[in-house]
């Protein structure tokens, strides 16, 4: 209704009801449109053409135009149930950790049931852990003892065939100590691995206290009653006292404390014997021998000492001083003392 | 009263089990649009809730996680229409928010305004035995209301006491306690067609959900949208909806009186389209794009285009001056008014201390309403928007969310209700089973 006519000022079409009214147009726009007509058949018959090449049959040439249907905006049942689950926390931390889960296992499963796979597998794990274990910084390339003797660390070097240079992952340190220790010489060890590659075992030997001699043979003991090793004669450690006797090597200890007593006597001192696994007896040169009791032998023995320091006791011809009653130690003389004693009370009674 | 007591209850149980999860969906079932709101508790102002109601009304304590509304299908009149449509856009809207909320919800909590609620004043009085006031004797009083016959088909939606009167002492809202001879209360009782609930409660079964608590939509709006001393002093809030407008009065913060007029905007959009002869939607946008109820001299130039695609040239090109749109759109307007009118003169509103009016819901953002409306209801007329509660989207802080709004304070802080009590003693068999306790002590 806005387009008011621009034609002639008075138009019939005017009058009467108001319709819309085309204006006149100029010939040429006539003929323009006719143009366009004839463009727009041209066009619609080519389509036509196409149509009829692709598919081989005319469809109608005009077909209901589909109404457009608007999807249904709410959403099914079913899609509604999905979403409720999906916000459901068990449902999500199922998607979240089991399903992941579940999937890995099951292409692990597969995977490893192939024997070729699990082959071929296992030696390019082995083949990275050779590498990273054969690296230079974990090399060991030498080994080296300290404070063990030149026999013992021969040992150590016998028992621990190690091959260098060897990665210490290969090295078990805590059993290589465990054998190290179970050598008899060896008190303790401490193993590590320095850098530069070089192993390092500090070894403490076990001091050689006494020589003991038994039915097997004679040996050293450490001060703890510990074989250290066997010897070909007592005479390779002079410098070291004599036990014997049976089970003497559990009481060493207490050896070193009698000798200790008897040390003025050093020089007479011939060894220590074990009697019945229970008590010392203390035996010096002449075949002198002090017998001492099971209980407190060193007080007994302080006073056998003391006896000697004040009246030469065992200088004189005393073949045996028992101690082992407390109340009555008693003096057995040697044969010729003895008849000298009785030569002496005959002339004395006399 | 005892069906409804143990569905009620159950609904009550349900919404205690909801809160307990902390999620809860309300949902405002209306003719235009289905709103959903998802709410979590989180629980920080329950020792508050002990002694009334807590600080900012008690909505501290949750806040709206998910909002979402959608067009509302098949429902008529606030009441359901076609069933299979209108649970299609309650999935909808559920959808959205918990879409929104990213949290699943289980219970729901919904409103509507139809199936011609009418409301009944119940009075009940006891002897008080002993003593104190106690919760038994309130239950004993609310049993003991005498209940009118409410007719056939119908069902109780609320049923709230309102007032209590010891002895000769009346006004108390709790009257535990309080030392007298008699008991009386005053309830509010709100009965609805029947056939509605069953349809609410069919959508929502048939969305997997269960139902924690039905409400009137005039009802909740009125809680949304009137400030505390309106409440307190007399109002009516004036729900205008699409297809039917509610009516809640209030006094001393309960509600005494609702009604619905089943007349909405609806209306109003339909006598657009058949007054200018557009279509349904393009009336709705018209309506609200440019829609009014008082003209002035300027309405007369601005004109309107009436779309249209009937290829009809002249009809799809047609305009109509602002002034002919309000002089479609007042007439409807009115008559809605002068129902409410009407419906208020016969509640007795008048009597009331307070004669404040307040108009909310969709229907209340129509230009020049409130002087119309203060025209036919009286002076004190206001708009109301409902009242600001966390978490809100910014769309949905306008009238039209009232009762949906409404809804999420009282899924925080229902009303006690009648079944709120506990059964009286004397219809439940704790008395015999404490009869035979006796019985064994006395003999034994």
């Amino acid at each position: 209704m806005n387009d008011f006519p621009s034609g002639p000022v008075f138009d019939p079409a005017l009058h009467g009801r108001a319709r819309p009214h085309q204006p006149e147009r100029p010939r040429t726009q006539e003929e323009m449109e006719a143009e366009n007509q004839a463009r727009i058949q041209a066009r619609i018959q080519a389509r036509i053409q196409a149509h009829i090449e692709t598919h081989g049959h005319l469809q109608p040439a005009f077909q209901p135009a589909a109404a457009p249907r608007r999807a249904d905006p709410a959403p099914s049942r079913m899609a509604y149930r999905m979403q409720r689950l999906s916000l459901t926390p068990l449902f999500r931390g199922f998607l979240r950790l089991g399903v992941p889960a579940i999937a890995a296992i099951g292409v692990g499963m597969f995977v490893l049931n192939n024997d070729d796979a699990r082959e071929i597998i296992n030696t390019q794990v082995e083949s990275l852990r050779n590498a990273f274990e054969e690296r230079p910084e974990f090399m060991v390339q030498a080994m080296s003892i300290d404070g063990a003797s030149e026999k013992v660390s021969a040992d150590i070097r016998v028992i621990l065939p190690l091959d260098f240079p060897l990665t210490s992952f290969d090295m078990d340190l805590e059993d290589m100590r465990r054998q190290i220790t179970e050598l008899a010489p060896v008190a303790s060890a401490s193993l590590q691995v320095r850098d530069a590659g070089i192993l390092q075992i500090d070894v403490i030997e076990r001091v050689p206290a006494v020589v003991w001699r038994g039915p097997e043979g004679v040996f050293l003991l450490d001060a703890d009653g510990v074989r250290i090793r066997e010897l070909l004669a007592r005479a390779e450690r002079p410098d070291l006292p004599l036990v014997t006797g049976v089970a003497a090597a559990e009481a060493v200890p207490e050896a070193r404390r009698l000798m200790a007593v008897a040390a003025p006597l050093e020089q007479r001192l011939r060894g220590l014997v074990r009697v019945g696994a229970r008590r010392w007896d203390v035996v010096f040169d002449r075949d002198q021998r002090v017998m001492l009791p099971a209980d407190d032998p060193v007080s007994a023995l302080q006073r056998v000492m003391a006896l000697h320091h004040a009246q030469d006791l065992l200088e004189r011809d005393i073949t045996t001083i028992d101690m082992r009653i407390a109340e009555r130690p008693t003096l057995r003389l040697a044969q010729g003392a003895k008849e000298e004693l009785q030569r002496i009370r005959a002339m004395m009674s006399e | 009263m005892s069906g409804l007591y143990e569905t009620q209850r159950a609904m009550r149980n349900m919404r205690k089990a909801a809160m307990q999860r902390g999620v809860i969906a309300v949902l405002d079932v209306g003719t235009s649009k289905v709103a959903c709101l998802v709410l979590r508790f989180d629980g920080n102002d329950r020792a508050m809730d002990l002694d009334g109601v807590g600080p900012l009304a008690g909505q501290s304590g949750f806040r709206v996680i998910g909002a979402a509304t959608t067009r509302s299908r098949g429902v008529k009149f606030g009441e359901i229409d076609a069933i299979q449509e209108t649970e299609r856009a309650i999935r909808t809207a559920l959808q959205a928010a918990q879409k929104m909320a990213d949290v699943r919800v289980d219970h729901v909590m919904t409103c509507f305004s139809g199936a011609n609620p009418r409301s009944y004043g119940l009075a009940g009085e006891v002897d008080l035995e002993s003593g104190p006031v106690s919760e038994g004797d309130i239950a004993r009083v609310l049993a003991g209301a005498d209940v009118p016959d409410y007719g056939q088909g119908r069902e109780v939606l609320h049923a709230q006491p309102v007032n209590f009167a010891v002895d000769h002492r009346s006004g108390y809202g709790d009257p535990r306690g309080q030392i007298g001879n008699r008991l009386a209360a005053d309830l509010h009782m709100l009965t609805i067609d029947a056939h509605v609930i069953q349809n609410i409660l069919y959508c929502v079964k048939r969305c997997d959900l269960e139902l924690a608590g039905l409400a009137s939509s005039a009802y909740v709006s009125g809680v949304s949208s009137l400030v505390e001393d309106e409440q307190e002093l007399g109002s009516a809030c004036v729900d205008l909806g699409g297809g039917s407008t509610g009516i809640s009065v209030f006094i001393k913060k309960h509600m005494i009186y609702a009604d619905a007029v089943r007349l909405g905007g609806d209306h109003v959009t339909g006598d657009v389209s058949v007054g200018l002869q557009v279509p349904w939607q393009t009336a709705e946008r018209i309506k609200t794009l440019h829609g009014g109820v008082v003209a002035t001299g300027m309405d007369d130039r601005e004109m309107i285009e009436t779309a249209g695609e009937t290829g009809d040239w002249e009809h799809d090109r047609r305009q109509v001056s602002r002034a002919e749109l309000i002089g479609i759109m007042r007439p409807r307007v009115e008559e809605i008014l002068e129902e409410v009118r009407a419906r208020l003169d016969a509640a007795g509103f008048e009597s009331l201390p307070g004669q404040k009016i307040v108009l909310t819901g969709g229907g209340s953002q129509i230009p020049g309403l409130d002087g119309l409306a203060s025209r036919i209801l009286g002076q004190q007329v206001r708009l109301g928007r409902p009242m600001r509660v966390q978490g809100l989207p910014q769309a949905a802080t306008g009238p039209g969310f009232s009762s949906a709004v409404g809804l999420s304070l009282f899924a925080a802080n229902p009303q006690d209700e009648y079944w709120d009590f506990d059964v009286p003693t004397e219809t439940y068999p704790a008395r015999s089973l404490r009869r035979a306790v006796r019985w064994f002590k006395d003999n034994w």
